[in-house]
């Protein structure tokens, strides 16, 4: 398995314990949730020594931009619980969500012709 | 966890933090069993290292000699692994690749929705496994293109057999790919582009 830059050991047993402590039991939102995979997030405050660390660690690595797969990355927690944690910030107005996809049935033209003249960079 | 108690910096290095303009995200996702080259394909085209994220699914048991009727519950953690290119300053695209237990992906919440469309990778030595995944996908209304990966004992078969062996609507594109080549997975990515940019209706 690659990519947990900072991180390393696997999980361990207390594993869904940890995870039921950080989200203080509760769980993910259920279907409903403003966060995609791909909903950028974006501090909008400090870190303070007085939150949950968690909550400290995610406004300290969006200071720039940063995907909620991204930050469940960095976290080595579930995308499920990653999302409680942004549910909390956000309600306190502590970070910024951007742009979660449209649902549309199909992108527009416009979006996809980006994309295109992007890759056509890479 | 070192996050909790010490001053360990968590998140992007400086050379992997998008620009504080970046602004909207787009994803799509590769699909196809396992060892097929996603992992590989996502680390030709992404910009970092590619990361994993992961999340617990659960699944009703398939208790069909349970006769008292108690359904079974089974969790199971499926990872993923997914790379970024910035398209431009404001927009995004990230790369999912999925794992290789299809059964489970599916299950995973927010994968596909909102996903602009997906590929999948087709190794010509297990054609079977291809079937489960295109028809997922078709149920779903996924749009879709198909990469055939090249591996050195693979049987070269002509495209168009290999659509009536897949099953595939003649509009589909196949398109072949080295998943090591970043040159060659960014033709796929254009390939699907160009096929959604297709099917998307002109603006009004
Ligand atoms: N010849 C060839 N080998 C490939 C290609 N893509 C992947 N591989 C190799 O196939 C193996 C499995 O690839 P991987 O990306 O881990 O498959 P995954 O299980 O779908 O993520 C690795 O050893 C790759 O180096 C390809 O396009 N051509
Ligand atoms: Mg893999």
């Amino acid at each position: 398995m690659s990519g947990r830059p900072g991180l390393d050991g696997p999980a361990d047993e207390d594993e869904p314990e940890r995870l039921y402590v950080i989200t203080r039991g509760r769980s993910g939102p259920g279907g409903e949730t403003p966060f995609d995979l791909v909903t950028l997030i974006v501090s909008r405050a400090e870190p303070k020594a007085t939150m949950q660390p968690e909550h400290a660690a995610i406004l300290r690595m969006c200071a720039s931009p940063l995907s909620v797969a991204e930050i469940s990355a960095y976290l080595r927690l579930p995308t499920s619980v990653v999302t409680v944690l942004l549910a909390d910030l956000l309600a306190d107005g502590l970070i910024e969500a951007r742009a979660a996809v449209p649902p549309a049935d199909f992108p527009d033209r416009a979006l996809l012709e980006a994309v295109i003249h992007g890759l056509q960079r890479l | 966890m070192d996050f909790r108690d010490s001053d360990t910096l968590v998140g992007p290095s400086g050379a992997d933090r998008l620009p504080a303009t970046a602004a909207k995200a787009v994803k799509v996702v590769i699909v196809g069993g396992f060892g097929v080259g996603k992992t590989t394909l996502v680390g030709s085209v992404s910009e970092i290292r590619p990361l994993t994220t992961e999340e617990t699914m659960t699944q009703a048991g398939v208790g069909v000699d349970d006769l008292a009727g108690v359904e079974r519950k089974t969790e199971t953690t499926v990872a993923m692994d997914f790379g970024r290119i910035s398209i431009s300053d404001e927009l995004v695209l990230y790369v999912f690749g999925t794992p290789g237990q299809e059964r489970f992906w599916f299950l995973w919440n927010g994968l596909f929705e909102g996903a602009l469309g997906a590929v999948v990778l087709v190794d010509t030595r297990r054609l079977e496994v291809s079937f489960e995944v295109i028809g997922r996908l078709e149920d779903r209304g996924v749009p879709f293109v198909v990469a055939i990966n090249g591996f050195p004992d693979s049987p070269d078969h002509p495209v168009e057999e290999l659509r009536s062996a897949l099953d595939l609507p003649p509009e589909v594109p196949i398109v072949a790919c080295d998943a090591r080549r970043r040159e060659s997975c960014r033709d796929v990515l254009m390939a699907l582009m160009r096929y959604l940019y297709n099917l998307a209706a002109p603006r009004a």
